[in-house]
């Protein structure tokens, strides 16, 4: 058994150590706002955030986030995390909406870092996120609107 | 005051049905009486109120939900669409509540994502829904009150009449709408009229989307659901030999692996049925993690097909197709496309006498270029959901042509029509993609041989490495130049894997004089299929490109010189078959070079390149600024003309727009896929260069010529044109003109 705390609840998971993380959230614990997407680090959809730092949760052990704080797109309610959702709201961000789990944590992560990110800053912490359906540029309109909210 | 006339029979015209507890629901039936209405009366009838699907339900608090019938891929038609019934109905949008219909074809009459259509097909049916349940709300207040309905009036769902200072809630009214006759003919409002379309909406599952709520089929699960994976060949034009499981079915969590055959032997596919890897190796387990090792442990021998029949088609409409064997290679596709296009083609439109003015032409410019197939990757991998019973068989899909999938599911599942259930989640993408639901039968199979309710999961290697690609393309213009730097002639020839890319009937066809368009076709083994804007993503590229490169030849403007020939064809068209509506692209050439500064840019620093195209009803034009930082393109920015008619929420389309412009970007630069004795190469994104955040435009500006044309397409037109106003730009900033996409592999050459 694995303890997980997930959004400030603890999980116990019976999953095996190199269990991906993204897997035990979905398939164990039932939180689906996490998705996937390539399963190699690659596309960013799967981010989640632990001890406050994203990781992509595809290639993050499970038995490597116990004793973490793991917080997920639906345990996102602080100050930043709230105008993020409402930045990506105001400025109707999502298309299929798909990626936005994944862009948002990303987003939120980097707003954390940076409260005022300049457009390479962005570009650099949202290199990660795949966006099939093309919302990058709203996205960067997104961060900074979320900026300056907070 | 627009008319729509219902010209089918009256009694099917309108369905109502009362609900338990009091309220109406209306749902619609339009185009043809495709069954009979009793069967749709008496499904809602017996049916409990949340269960059913229909357009409009009212409840008798006044709460009021519209379904949308149309699939969802993130187009945004789960807004566009209800807005219409809204517009009509009178009623306060923000509190209108959406939901997305179940499958129901006969009762919605069309749910169909694909072609650019939704908008285009549902303009008026249902506009006429919100507008007939309005009036039956209005006439059941008239009876009510005894009083002529034309001193009614309808506003936020509450019916007024102003006389004797009265007002009654739609609520309230519903329960005896419900028994009322629909009016025959009913009249629409105009578009001065309008209220809510053509004013910006937002989404209305956003607020759903950005908390992570489950709408996806990867998301969706049930009480004692496995998941399963299916193993499909390593290389196209391979096939299953055998398999050993014994080491698959030791590891943890596995309930079986077995083999499934998609399509039955001598089933001929119709529809949206796709030439797809036949017999596939399941694992069945308790968790995806576990089906993933496992799935590593399946020993599997394939081997090479033989060249077989396939057949196809419905009705009159018979195809038959010889699938030809081999192991095929990008590096063999190329050269097999050169070599058809020394040969000459068959002849698709001929204008004028082309031979005799290339004869006796001063100049002739000639220009070859060409594309990969290209894997759709949609953001979320393929999927379904299923669970088949004795009675039921319960799909959660996404699908975007649910009905085309009926047949397949009912001849390869050996179940009826009537006990398909399918419930239509949001797609994770679609671009064409999931038109293709061969990932239904498949689920449908294994929670049959499981006796247990499914969810198929395919990798993102599965889903790249078992696409319906875009087919690899071909084509060479010529233009025959004369002394006077006239064009005298245009020859278009070109081919594809396994279809060819040319539209012979549009422009620049019916601008010259003497006009040649020859097309031949490879057959292949490889799973084509349909993606956004099929064919025009290509045939625009290139036509577009030749004609900029054309214009400079001849020291012409390239807005200029195309809106001079879009002038000659539209005063004096050669040829009968035009498919296309000069004016209209004339005037999407014309915003565009106004909202772009064309002659003067403020930004002195980028270089530019323009395109146009038609396609799908509709005329996009983009202006691509860019500059190129270490080698390589940097968009700063793009302008865009739109005439796609009537836009009904712009938010929506604009959206969707900048997308197809992100989307065309990201292709012509970085799109292929490579084969290798049949293997597709790039299997992830490790190796499958998809555009991120730093090549995305800087800045989308999207213009809309303003008219009262009814809808016309949209999710495509702005697709293929972007491709070659990048090319035009990258070649200003560059020197250097591309023919062979993806340009990244030249670029990086440099
Ligand atoms: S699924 Fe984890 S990065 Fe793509
Ligand atoms: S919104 Fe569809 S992948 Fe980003």
């Amino acid at each position: 058994m694995i303890q997980l705390n997930i959004n400030n609840k603890v999980y116990e998971v019976d999953a095996s150590a190199d269990m991906p993380l993204l897997w035990a959230i979905r398939d164990l614990v039932g939180l689906t706002g996490t998705k996937f997407g390539c399963g190699i680090a690659q596309c960013g959809a799967c981010t989640v955030h632990v001890n406050g730092t994203p990781v992509r949760s595809c290639s993050f052990p499970v038995g490597a986030a116990a004793g973490k704080m793991i917080t997920t797109i639906e345990g996102v309610n602080e100050k930043i995390g709230e105008a993020v959702k409402k930045a990506w709201i105001e400025l109707q961000v999502p298309q299929c909406g798909y990626c936005q789990s994944g862009q948002i944590m990303s987003a939120t992560a980097l707003l954390k870092s940076k409260p005022h990110p300049t457009d390479a800053d962005i570009d650099a912490a949202m290199q990660g996120n795949l966006c099939r359906c093309g919302t990058y540029q709203r996205i960067r309109s997104a961060i900074h609107r979320a900026a300056e909210m907070i | 005051m627009e008319k729509s006339n219902n010209t089918q029979s009256r009694r099917s015209f309108l369905k109502v049905s009362s609900i338990t507890g009091g309220g109406m629901m209306i749902g619609f039936s339009w185009l043809a009486n495709l069954i009979p209405h009793e069967a749709i009366a008496g499904a809602t009838a017996t049916k409990d109120w949340i269960e059913l699907t229909g357009f409009i339900k009212i409840f008798p608090d006044n709460r009021i939900t519209i379904l949308s019938p149309n699939p969802e891929f993130g187009q945004n038609v789960i807004t566009s669409l209800p807005m219409l019934i809204a517009e009509e109905l009178e009623v306060d949008w923000k509190k209108i509540k959406v939901e997305q219909g179940d499958y129901d074809t006969p009762r919605f009459k069309r749910q169909f994502t694909g072609g650019s259509q939704a908008m285009r097909m549902a303009w008026k049916p249902l506009r006429t829904a919100g507008a007939t349940a309005r009036f039956m709300l209005l006439q059941a207040a008239a009876n009510e009150w005894d009083v002529p309905l034309a001193e009614l009036t309808a506003s936020n769902a509450v019916v007024t009449h102003k006389a004797s200072n009265r007002t009654i809630t739609y609520g309230a009214l519903a329960t005896a709408a419900a028994k009322l006759t629909a009016p025959a003919n009913i009249t629409l409002k105009k578009s001065g009229e309008f209220s809510l379309i053509g004013t910006p909406q937002k989404n209305v599952e956003g607020s759903k989307i950005v908390v992570g709520k489950s709408l996806f089929t990867m998301d969706y699960k049930q009480e004692g659901m496995l998941i399963a994976m299916a193993i499909h060949p390593t290389a196209f034009g391979m096939k299953l030999k055998s398999f050993d499981a014994s080491e698959a079915l030791k590891m943890p969590g596995i309930k079986d692996v077995f083999e499934i055959q998609v399509y039955k032997d001598g089933y001929v596919k119709a529809g949206f049925d796709t030439r797809t890897f036949n017999n596939l190796v399941v694992v069945v387990g308790n968790t995806t993690w576990e089906v993933m090792n496992a799935r590593k442990k399946v020993v599997i021998q394939w081997e090479s097909f033989e060249a077989y029949k396939e057949f196809s088609g419905m009705g009159n409409n018979k195809r038959e197709d010889t699938i030809p064997a081999g192991l095929e290679s990008t590096e063999s596709h190329m050269k097999q496309m050169y070599e058809m296009q020394k040969k000459p083609g068959k002849v698709l439109r001929k204008d004028g006498d082309p031979e005799a003015a290339f004869a006796k032409a001063k100049k002739i410019m000639e220009k070859t270029y060409s594309a990969p197939f290209l894997p759709h990757n949609t953001m979320e991998p393929i999927s379904c959901f299923a669970h088949i019973t004795e009675d039921k068989a319960l799909f959660v899909a996404p699908i975007q042509i649910p009905d085309m999938m009926k047949q397949s599911i009912t001849a390869n599942l050996g179940i009826t029509a009537d006990k398909i259930d399918m419930k239509l989640a949001r797609m994770g993408g679609g671009f064409g993609r999931r038109a293709y639901g061969h990932y239904i039968v498949e689920a449908g199979l294994i929670s049959q041989k499981m006796k247990a309710p499914i969810k198929l999961i395919y990798t993102r290697e599965d889903d790249m490495s078992n696409g319906v690609y875009r087919p690899s393309y071909m084509v060479t213009y010529k233009a025959a130049i004369d002394e006077n730097k006239n064009v005298t002639a245009i020859h278009v020839k070109g081919g594809g894997i396994p279809e060819n890319a040319i539209h012979e009937n549009r422009f620049p066809a019916g601008a010259f004089e003497n006009y040649l368009a020859e097309g031949w076709d490879i057959p292949t083994n490889i799973t084509i299929g349909a993606f956004r804007a099929p064919r025009s993503n290509f045939i625009a590229s290139a036509e577009q490109s030749f004609l900029d490169e054309l214009a400079e030849a001849i020291g012409k403007d390239p807005i200029d010189y195309r809106i001079e020939l879009l002038k000659k064809a539209k005063a004096n068209p050669v040829g009968k078959n035009n498919e296309y509506d000069a004016e209209r692209y004339i005037g999407v050439l014309e915003l565009v070079k106004k909202k772009s500064d064309w002659g003067n840019p403020k930004n002195k620093t980028v270089k530019r390149g323009v395109a146009a195209y038609f396609c799908h009803n509709s005329y996009a034009a983009h202006v691509v600024d860019l500059t190129m930082k270490d080698g390589q393109p940097v968009v700063q920015n793009v302008v865009s003309a739109l005439d796609c008619g009537v836009v009904v929420n712009p938010e929506g389309a604009k959206n969707m727009i900048e997308g197809a412009i992100v989307d065309g970007i990201g292709n012509v630069l970085f799109g292929g896929l490579r084969f290798e004795k049949g293997v597709p190469i790039q299997k992830n994104f490790n190796q499958y260069r998809m555009i991120r955040m730093k090549e995305a435009p800087k800045k989308i500006d999207i213009y809309f010529v303003q008219n009262n044309i009814d809808p016309t397409g949209l999710g495509e037109p702005p697709f293929p044109p972007i491709f070659a106003a990048f090319a035009n730009a990258l070649y200003k900033a560059t020197g250097k003109r591309h023919y062979h996409q993806p340009f990244i592999n030249a670029l990086n050459k440099s």
